[in-house]
């Protein structure tokens, strides 16, 4: 894919920096530019392409388990988790953190997790839906879910029990309407909002921990 | 053996509610297929033209991309050649988008390129690398602008007898000459379906002749089908999979150009492809309800009756394909009305098809009318359900045929009972609470209790489980779970014993999930199915043991391990020995309607009433109460129907309060990207949804007496929340959405 470009072809702003690099002696690029824009020069590519591009070392605990990894610096935390980590429960739902679908808990507080690089949490502890349970035991949000008919085609579900989580934990679930304001982060375009609702009314007033 | 608790009606929990709460349900975009490369589309920067020139090099050199596929050197896919002329699909005229098929730009967005690549991330990079050059052309994106050139419909053209055609009882336009007489013009705004799953395929060509798509669709069969098509491939060797679809509200009832793009990059890199659209790109190419106008026109005797309604409708379409919907069928069966006209026309506009959104024209419709009958009620200073008890119809009067059940009667009465009707008061403005002006209204809907054919297999597993099968989808309404209750009664099982697996093509074939008639349609099939299987069981224990084969068959009984007898438990075959005898204790069995739909008008109905608060100052409106009555036949469920009621009550306050594509005609291009501009209901917006059923079976639908939910749910919300906004503040807003600036 690291193809030539045409000898005829019109030299863009970008092409005659790359020119430039690679005229100017090593040592003068090397004091100047990072390295991987050294090996784009010297491999024909966009240095801005595959600066962006490299790969960065991240440590990282998703539900307890430890992960030693390699990521682009634009990978968002949502897009590690479905695509690398194969953790599909946190759901893409817009990209822009309108939604609530990618809602994750990062060291206990509730994140958009398409806003935020995965770069970004480097030594923190990521709990997802896939972490929630004990085993086969539900957490008591999950469960109150189920019993509530808290969701219809489970798309934002995820989100919505990470949140409702959170919302209890932070003392936000006292009354119906600050638990509507406090999820309103979270959309279900089903509509089954009376029903979440519910639910975490029911673990906020049954007293379990969460 | 004890008898078990009747399942149907019964608030069973989902069954796959765990999955759907830890995680484990999959989505489309959620399989991890080997070698799986990703997919991002370039749209087009114009909504009319040709494409001149396409810069695809600086796309390709970025690192990771395995393809940039466009028009210049797209694979031929044979069935675009051929599309659009099959008599058999007559749903709509004209066909989808042919993806990379030629230079032309037909709306903005257009799909124009796709870009392949081994991650997301590069992909998505590289496809901003795409170059394009236009010769563009004068597009035309706003509906009233294109007035002029409203159409009939081309199956109303050919068919007189079209739904979609001129229809008229009685005088036509006789409203004109009424004393009393109401007159208004609707609009209803694009409005875009927005399941929170984004649409997502992965597609993946197993042999050069065998192709597996999982895909967000309302129908495996209906995908296989459509994709068969365009590769010129016989229909078994496409695999549609759609086990979860992540709501879809009927945006996934049709084939989509990314559908298209993705089983062409997977061709063209020899490797299975995920490509998951935008937030942004479901604005453009996956459909919305249509921008419609109308205009109602009613007259009236100062005593309540109706003298005559006209009402016209004009919707948008796109230049490719010629979208119809119902907009005017609850005009012509509603009330009793003996003058009676409706119109509907088409205009074709720069933008992509529209596709059914849930409640589909009926709720566009309903708006119209439903608000119309608000106004003459208040012209007549009648209370609106006095108004609309006046002109109740015990037949229908569009077709002159009984219905097969009716109790909206029933429905009117339970749910302004519960709204507390009673406060109401004639005259606008009366009720008040500090700055917050309080309005009651009310709005009806109605939608056709359809039925089609569907097939359903049933097996006996050795552990005394039954598998029951079928290709029908679950977008959100529970289908697994009312199928699980179903086959419980029909079996005598408890739901535990039950696996109902769905969405995927190659089970027994069902019509799409659309339409409210899943249930209708597949209930039957599951049932009959369950009885099948028992019988078979009955004949082949009938061969070691003469009394089952003298038995009745609900006398036939399934225990743990053993085959059995009602009254005679001593009587048993193990199923060991019945599997052994038969290897494969499966039926497939098919269930279809008969000519009921003839003989009666059958039909769902709903009420639904609404409380709103309207601050005087600031113009903004909550709906403080809601309360939905429907006529729905048998309820199968009663937690996830009256889960799925409130759920269309919510749809119905976004459609009444909040949503609104807005489109910038000037390009073409719609302004609202995301959800920061196109608002739809949160937490905070939803009120508790008050639901109640009458839950009277209409057996002439089906023998479950089941009529559907899914559209009466939403149908009459927004006129209600409309209504209410009247009644409230004295303001009649006839385009939709009522946002403050209408108000103040």
């Amino acid at each position: 894919m690291a193809m030539n470009l045409e000898p005829d072809e019109p030299a863009t702003h970008d092409e005659a920096r790359r020119t430039f690099l690679k005229q100017s002696s090593l040592l003068t690029a090397l004091a100047l530019v990072p390295g991987p824009v050294v090996t784009a020069a010297a491999d024909g590519l966009d240095e801005h392409v595959v600066a962006a591009f490299a790969p960065t070392p991240l440590t990282l605990k998703v539900n307890g388990t430890k992960h030693k990894l390699t990521v682009e610096p634009r990978t968002t935390l949502l897009d590690l988790l479905r695509e690398q980590l194969h953790l599909t429960g946190t759901k893409k739902g817009c990209d822009y953190g309108q939604c609530g679908a990618c809602t994750v808990h990062v060291d206990g507080q509730r994140v958009n997790s398409c806003l935020s690089l995965a770069l970004m949490h480097e030594g923190r502890d990521i709990t997802t839906i896939e972490g929630l349970a004990h085993g086969d035991k539900l957490h008591p949000m999950q469960a109150a879910f189920v019993k509530h008919d808290g969701f219809q085609c489970g798309y934002c579900t995820p989100g919505q029990i990470m949140s409702a989580v959170a919302c209890v934990r932070e003392g936000r679930a006292g009354s119906e309407a600050e638990i509507r304001e406090y999820m309103s982060g979270n959309i279900c375009r089903c509509g089954a909002y009376a029903n979440i609702v519910a639910a975490i009314q029911d673990v906020q007033q049954g007293g379990q921990k969460v | 053996m004890k008898t078990q608790d009747k399942q149907i009606g019964a608030a069973l929990s989902r069954v796959d509610g765990h999955q759907k709460v830890t995680g484990a349900a999959t989505y489309s975009a959620e399989y991890p297929l080997p070698g799986l490369a990703y997919a991002v589309l370039v749209g087009s920067t114009i909504a009319k033209g040709r494409l001149t020139g396409l810069d695809t090099r600086a796309a390709e050199r970025a690192p990771g991309v395995l393809a940039v596929i466009t028009h210049l050197n797209s694979p031929k896919v044979p069935g675009f050649d051929t599309a659009g002329k099959d008599p058999s699909q007559p749903a709509t005229v004209g066909g989808p988008l042919k993806v990379f098929h030629d230079d032309k730009i037909r709306f903005n967005d257009q799909p124009i390129a796709v870009v392949v690549a081994d991650t997301f991330e590069r992909a998505r990079y590289a496809a901003r690398l795409v170059q394009a050059q236009y010769a563009p052309e004068k597009h035309q994106t706003n509906l009233e602008a294109s007035a002029p050139q409203a159409f009939l419909p081309t199956q109303a053209r050919k068919n007189p007898k079209s739904p979609m055609a001129d229809y008229q009882r009685g005088t036509a336009d006789a409203y004109q000459t009424g004393a009393l007489k109401v007159e208004g013009e609707y609009v209803i705004p694009t409005e875009v379906h927005h399941p929170m799953e984004l649409q997502a395929i992965t597609a993946h060509w197993e042999a050069p002749d065998r192709l597996t798509l999982y895909d967000k669709t309302q129908g495996t069969l209906a995908t296989r089908r459509d994709f068969a098509r365009e590769w010129n491939l016989p229909e078994a060797n496409v695999k549609v999979i759609a086990t979860f679809v992540g709501g879809a509200f009927g945006n996934a009832l049709h084939s989509w150009p990314h559908e298209s793009a993705a089983i062409i990059a997977a061709r063209v890199v020899n490797r299975p492809v995920k490509l998951v659209l935008t937030r942004e790109q479901m604005f453009t190419m996956v459909g919305y309800r249509p921008y419609t106008w109308q205009k109602i026109g009613m007259s009236a005797t100062a005593d309540g009756k109706i003298t005559a309604i006209t009402h016209e409708s004009l919707g948008q379409t796109s230049t490719y394909e010629e979208f119809t919907e119902s907009t005017l069928a609850q005009t012509r069966m509603m009330y009793a009305a003996p003058n009676l006209t409706t119109r509907y026309r088409l205009a074709a506009l720069d933008v992509g098809s529209p596709i059914w959104m849930r409640g589909p024209g009926e709720a566009t419709g309903a708006f119209a009318l439903e608000s119309a009958m608000d106004e003459m009620a208040y012209l007549l200073n009648l209370d609106p359900l006095e108004f609309r008890l006046r002109n109740y119809t015990d037949q229908d009067p569009e077709k002159n045929r009984p219905w097969s059940t009716k109790f909206l009667k029933e429905c009117y009465k339970l749910g302004a009972d519960r709204i507390g009707w009673s406060k109401r008061q004639l005259k606008p403005g009366s009720l008040r609470d500090g700055e917050w002006l309080i309005g009651y209204g009310m709005g009806v809907g109605t939608f056709g209790a359809h039925r089609g054919g569907a097939h359903a297999s049933a097996q006996l597993r050795p552990d005394g489980t039954v598998l029951l099968q079928c290709a029908t989808t679950d977008i959100g309404p529970g289908t697994g779970t009312a199928m699980t209750q179903i086959a419980a009664d029909a079996l005598g099982l408890p739901p535990a014993k039950i696996t109902f697996e769905l969405g995927h093509s190659d089970y027994p074939q069902a019509g799409t999930q659309g339409g409210s008639s899943t249930v209708n349609s597949v209930g039957p099939a599951v049932q009959e199915a369950c009885y099948a299987l028992k019988d078979k069981l009955r004949t082949l224990a009938g061969a070691s043991q003469p009394a089952f084969a003298a038995a009745k068959k609900e006398d036939v009984q399934l225990a743990d391990g053993y085959l059995t007898l009602a009254g005679a438990p001593a009587t048993r075959v193990p199923y060991k020995d019945l599997l052994k005898q038969a290897g494969d204790a499966a039926v497939v069995v098919e269930a279809k309607p008969g000519n009921e739909g003839q003989q009666y008008s059958m039909y769902s109905f709903s009420v639904h009433f609404a409380e709103v608060r309207v601050h005087e100052l600031t113009g903004e409106v909550r709906v403080s109460k809601l309360v939905s009555c429907a006529d729905a036949g048998t309820i199968i469920n009663q937690k996830t129907a009256a889960n799925q009621m409130k759920g269309g009550a919510v749809g119905g306050i976004g459609m009444a309060l909040m949503e609104h594509a807005v489109i910038d005609d000037r390009y073409g291009r719609y302004v609202t990207k995301d959800f920061a501009d196109y608002h739809v209901p949160v937490h905070a917006d939803a009120p508790a949804v008050e639901v109640l059923f009458v839950n009277q079976p209409d057996y002439h639908v089906n023998a479950l007496g089941t009529k559907g939910i899914g559209e009466i749910a939403t149908i009459g919300v927004a006129p209600a929340i409309a209504n209410a906004v009247f009644n409230a503040t004295g303001k009649r807003v006839r385009e939709l959405p009522i946002t403050p600036d209408k108000l103040v």
